[in-house]
């Protein structure tokens, strides 16, 4: 059961067996090479597990099931399934994106296996509602699953092409573009409904340990104001703005990642 | 290049160069056929030709180290770009044929297929990232119809798949009768993904009290001819077994009436009549072009029953044999279709052996002795059923005798597998 798990998330474990254990969780979109760049810099002191949840990357996409997916507590389901197969404890969970949330819910249904929480762009809905402001409205998730299909043609090859070789550079090798952000679009677009419809914000009351908010400048998906309400609705929280951009900064900006994460996790 | 003042091609030397002149690099630039954006690795645009211009109605100024490229994007474009776009860019240094929508300064959605590359400095790191787009107006309302006709598609699929799975399921019984001592179960399993109706079908019955028919058979192919003489074989088998005096003459019946209203086709079958005399299980078998079934004796070794006879609706001259059995407490008897012995990996079949082997491994209950061969079956052949497997076990009761029954059964049809041209022997009228 255990190695069925790991072999179905695909997970792959680094740095040293009795070092506390960071979880990395990729966010809608991708898989875990979004944490090429920051989970090497914690893999001397900690135990660093990376995966990709199902349907995602190079997991086992047999095992995807409408149903369980549905909602994100079937990906919460994924990590608290890894936590167990490697009986992990103390554990520090960083999710980008979407996998924030998962990762309050993975926390809320294992226990007291999560002892600190990274959120890094963390949104409780997207999806702007009364008074609150998520920056979507539901026209824009209906187009954006529209985008997916648009893309449905393209992505079956487009990202295949040749990466020339170049030593110096940090690019994915040809064997991981092959997967890299390329899923099922059926997949995609129920992960896409998942994630864009999913609405958290009472399960921020509900957390009880460490957490850091990693907040990017002009996110579009997750922008400040999302962040801020996040930080003030977990108590204790801790809220940091990040000079890099977009949505992305485990790839954007690696460096300012870790070192916000590291100086957190000296405390928590 | 020139030969007498003219050029190769037929065109004065002048014309040449002044068409070279007016396509300088910077005039390709602005007015290429496609529209090219520069920006920083942030999105922020630092440089656009006039043909993103003209096709955008943005002016330049509003554009230049103001706008960040994926705002100029439709949302739900957007969220795509940020979530699988942005980060393969960043990774791989590329991306191509990325279908978006930009949404020019009328508010106007303009289709386009977006190319970015990554440029980096001397020393590696990105410094920026170049865009072509090109106008894909008509090509995304061809995708779209596309992508509109793969939906029907699969719907189309769908629904057959429901269809045959509808339809198959009228090939086995909603219900098997209860009868004492004697407990039967069936199990099915679909040639590949199920979306292409099978010919296997079985059925059990009662014929009166203490005596019911049951048959299992496979029309040769699948499709909807299959389907339809499966149909009629199997309700041929009940009527015909109301009024046959054997299982060799319901054989017999069904073999005419094949032939006669579907002659190009033909199946397999095996029926059997079971009886309950003296509180035992009297079984008589009759077999038609198929594998003969398995008997379980409950010290786990394992007979072929019955004697092979004629494929059913072929050949002009048939012969069935009626072959009567006892089952004692605890036998156990197996039907299949050859779904399960020609189930195949590579060039290795699963086969009788294999079979048998597993009928003597497993000692009932009756439905986990078909869930066990068709499972097996399914599991030897990775999964990918190449053909339907149907199975019907029988196990006898505890409380039946552990004996023959004296004249019950005349030992010489299992060994002899006498042909009685249809009729039984000594008068003995095993559906009458």
């Amino acid at each position: 059961m255990a190695r069925d798990v790991l072999l179905r998330n695909n997970v792959t474990v680094d740095g040293p067996a009795d070092g506390r254990p960071i979880v990395f969780a990729h966010g809608f979109g991708c898989d875990q090479n979004m944490w090429r760049f920051v989970a090497p810099k914690f893999a001397g002191e900690y135990r660093t597990v990376l995966f990709d949840y199902v349907g995602a990357g190079r997991s086992d996409a047999s095992a995807y099931d409408v149903d369980r997916y549905r909602t994100l507590d079937g990906y919460a389901q994924d990590v608290v399934e890894i936590m167990d197969a490697l009986d992990l404890r103390d554990v520090v969970f960083v999710g980008h994106s979407v996998s924030s949330m998962i990762g309050i819910r993975a926390a809320l249904q294992s226990g007291d296996r999560i002892t600190a929480l990274v959120l890094i762009g963390p949104s409780p809905r997207y999806v702007n509602d009364g008074d609150y402001v998520g920056g979507f409205a539901d026209a824009d998730i209906e187009g954006l699953l529209a985008s997916l299909d648009s893309n449905y043609l393209g992505w079956s090859t487009q990202m295949a092409p040749v990466i020339m070789a170049n030593p110096g550079r940090p690019e994915l090798g040809a064997e991981l573009t092959a997967s890299f952000c390329r899923a099922d679009p059926e997949i995609q677009k129920h992960f896409a409904r998942a994630t864009f419809l999913a609405d958290n914000r009472d399960d921020l009351l509900r957390v009880r340990v460490p957490t850091l908010i990693l907040q990017c400048s002009e996110d579009v998906i997750a922008p400040e104001a999302v962040g801020r309400f996040v930080s003030e609705h977990i108590a204790g929280s801790t809220f940091v703005r990040l000079r890099a951009t977009g949505h992305c900064p485990n790839l954007s900006a690696p460096e300012e990642t870790a070192d916000a994460m590291s100086e957190f996790l000296t405390s928590a | 290049m020139t030969n007498g003042g003219q050029l190769v091609g037929g065109q004065s030397g002048d014309a040449f160069y002044g068409a070279l002149a007016e396509d300088d690099a910077e005039e390709l630039y602005d007015n290429a056929p496609c529209a090219y954006l520069s920006t920083l690795t942030d999105g922020t645009i630092i440089k656009v030709n006039q043909t993103f211009l003209a096709w955008s109605g943005y002016e330049r100024h509003s554009l230049v180290g103001h706008t960040r490229f994926r705002d100029l994007l439709a949302p739900g474009d957007r969220i795509f770009y940020e979530t699988h776009v942005g980060p393969a860019l960043l990774m791989q240094g590329t991306v191509r044929e990325i279908a978006v929508e930009l949404v020019a300064a009328s508010g106007k959605r303009l289709p386009v297929l977006v190319n970015s590359v990554l440029k980096r400095d001397a020393d590696g790191n990105a410094v920026a990232i170049r865009t072509a787009l090109f106008d894909a107006t008509e090509r995304r309302s061809y995708e779209r119809e596309l992508v509109v006709a793969k939906e029907r598609a699969q719907e189309a699929a769908a629904h057959a798949r429901t269809l045959a799975q509808t339809l198959q399921a009228t090939f086995l019984p909603y219900e098997i009768p209860s009868i004492p001592d004697l407990e039967i179960a069936g199990a099915y399993r679909a040639a590949g993904d199920g979306s292409v109706v099978g010919g296997d079908f079985y059925d059990v019955f009662e014929i009166r009290p203490d005596t019911w028919g049951m048959v299992l058979g496979d029309v040769c192919g699948k499709g909807a001819a299959a389907a339809v003489v499966a149909s009629l074989a199997r309700n041929t088998v009940r009527v015909e077994a109301l009024r046959a005096s054997a299982p060799s003459a319901v054989l017999t019946r069904l073999h005419e009436v094949l032939r006669r209203y579907h002659p190009d086709e033909f199946c397999t079958a095996v029926f059997v009549c079971i009886e309950r005399v003296d509180e035992r299980i009297r079984l008589t078998v009759a077999c038609g072009g198929h594998p003969l079934p398995i008997r379980r004796r409950v010290d786990a070794s394992t007979e072929l029953v019955g004697t092979p006879g004629s494929l059913v609706g072929m050949v002009k001259e048939t012969r069935y044999t009626d072959v009567t059995v006892v089952l004692h407490a605890g036998e156990a008897l197996v039907l299949h279709t050859d779904g399960v012995t020609e189930a195949r990996r590579g060039a290795d079949f699963f086969g009788d052996t294999r079979l048998r082997a597993l009928v003597a491994a497993t000692p009932g209950p009756a439905q986990a002795i078909a869930d066990a061969v068709v499972s097996a079956a399914v599991e030897f052949q990775g999964g990918d059923t190449r053909d339907d497997i149907a199975v019907v076990a029988l196990v006898a009761g505890s409380a039946v005798a552990a004996d023959d029954g004296g004249s019950l059964c005349d030992g010489s049809d299992v060994a002899a597998g006498r042909d009685v041209g249809n009729e039984r022997a000594k008068g003995r009228h095993v559906l009458q």
